[in-house]
């Protein structure tokens, strides 16, 4: 039995006593799927876990809580499914965690930039995976892409492609690509001068259109209509469009993710204008898990920032 | 001596009421001389304020951002400080990425009864802020500065 037919089975089986099964299903276009919320058996067979399973469906489960649901989960969905259980967002009997091995997922608009003079990303007609490699029939003819070409830059440096923690796997376990995560984008931005990576920012920032994209794809930004970002009473962001208003509300986003971020990176492939504002999450991520040895989705116990200790032997703090 | 004059800088302050308010008040009554670009905010405790407390300030063209509370172990609500070492020491590691020089930001412990440190403190921090100079100030609403522009 092929991956495929062994998911539908399972979403099938997990039916009998989940209110919804939650995975990825056909899109609007070839290149985009959509999140599938499957209700009855009949919607098994829109299931697909494969290149194209790119959205993070861990989001929608702390809206089920309190209801017994599956999810289909990648690596990095998982560790985000981990995370809310870990701060009690969601309870973990409530959740059946199917996992499947992952093998990274599409970058569309990698793939659009290569259809550049082709035809439009919507143009594509269908996408086939072969080893190592999609295919694409676009009015033209066909195109075939590298996997390692189009992949998002978040599966380059993911160390854990299987779900840690699953009611059941489906197919053999992937090797992980890489190990230590080597944090080359910080570092990259790090070499330049405080002026210029404000200026950068500065630069990111401009193209922002505040439509909050970033926040609600995030599986971790749980606030929903209680968000600061719209509150009056406190009033933290204007209406105005200046750059200063937009960074800070990725600043808002990034601290109030500070050691909860699991790195899924659905804050930045949901921005309609490309802004790099994963950067800013991963920089507070590598600060917690070098001070307290925590790394969001994959450690257990007490997030860091929920406790302390007495002597805290990773701060060195400043003698006057 | 105005702000706009460019001989002083602005600091924020962010002292906890019980420590280090306290410590401030012991220098005042000690007239122990202190420069005066530091503007503090009164707080109830260290562990009341939000890190974004910090970075709207930083955001906002403040040139450094000073915050001490009671020191570990005697924090007047037990625990409230614990907790802000953490997330101050987290936020320590934000700045650098946004491009913020994180000398701007320094956190410390002074107690009700140490004037003296108070001094020490509040002199060294202004000195390490008057050495990096002004910061760069992010446009903030571009209809805004026009028309603040005209009112100066």
């Amino acid at each position: 039995m092929s991956m495929q037919d062994e998911l539908k089975s399972a979403v099938r089986a997990a039916l009998a006593d989940c209110d919804c099964v939650i995975g990825w299903g056909p899109g609007p276009e070839v290149l985009r799927r959509s999140p599938l919320f499957a209700r009855q058996e009949a919607d098994a067979d829109l299931f697909r876990a494969d290149f194209q399973a790119v959205n993070n469906p861990a989001l929608f489960l702390p809206e089920y809580k309190g209801r017994k649901v599956g999810v289909v989960v990648k690596g990095c969905d998982a560790r985000s499914v981990g995370q809310l259980v870990n701060e009690g967002l969601i309870r973990r009997e409530e959740v059946h965690v199917i996992g499947f091995p992952c093998d990274g997922v599409i970058d569309v608009g990698k793939v659009a930039a290569r259809l550049e003079g082709l035809c439009e990303p919507g143009e594509v007609t269908s996408l086939r995976e072969e080893a190592g490699a999609v295919v694409l029939t676009h009015p033209g003819g066909e195109l075939k892409l590298e996997k390692n070409d189009v992949r998002a830059d978040k599966c380059g440096r993911c160390r854990f492609p299987n779900a840690l923690d699953a009611d059941l796997f489906i197919g053999a376990p992937m090797e992980p690509s890489t190990g230590e995560d080597p944090y080359d984008d910080l570092k990259a931005l790090e070499s330049r001068p405080y002026e210029e990576r404000m200026a950068f920012w500065e630069r990111e920032m401009s193209r922002c259109i505040r439509c909050y994209a970033c926040r609600n794809a995030c599986p971790l930004c749980v606030c929903r209509d209680q968000c600061v970002a719209v509150s009056r009473d406190p009033h933290w962001l204007t209406q105005s469009d200046g750059v200063r208003d937009k960074l800070f509300f990725q600043i808002i986003h990034a601290s109030h993710l500070a050691g909860r971020c699991t790195g899924c990176g659905e804050c930045e492939r949901a921005c309609p204008v490309g802004i790099p504002v994963l950067l800013l999450k991963r920089a507070l991520s590598r600060r917690v898990e070098d001070l307290f040895a925590y790394r969001a989705g994959i450690d257990e116990g007490r997030p860091p920032l929920l406790t302390f200790s007495l002597d805290e032997p990773a701060i060195k703090e400043r003698h006057w | 001596m105005s702000v706009l004059a460019g001989k002083e800088l602005r600091i924020v302050g962010f002292l906890c009421n019980w420590c280090s308010y306290g410590g401030a008040d012991t220098a005042g009554v000690g007239r122990f001389t202190q420069p005066t670009d530091l503007r503090i905010v009164r707080v109830p405790c260290s562990g009341r304020i939000n890190p974004l407390f910090i970075m709207k300030a930083l955001v906002n063209g403040a040139d450094g951002v000073l915050v001490s509370g009671c020191h570990p172990r005697d924090c007047h609500y037990a625990e409230g400080n614990y907790y802000a070492r953490r997330r101050l020491e987290v936020l320590k590691g934000l700045l650098p990425v946004l491009g913020i020089d994180p000398r701007r930001f320094e956190y410390t412990w002074v107690s009700a009864s140490e004037g003296q440190r108070w001094q020490h403190v509040v002199e060294s921090f202004t000195g390490q802020i008057h050495a990096l100079g002004p910061s760069r100030r992010l446009p903030a609403a571009p209809e805004l500065e026009a028309l603040l522009s005209r009112a100066m």
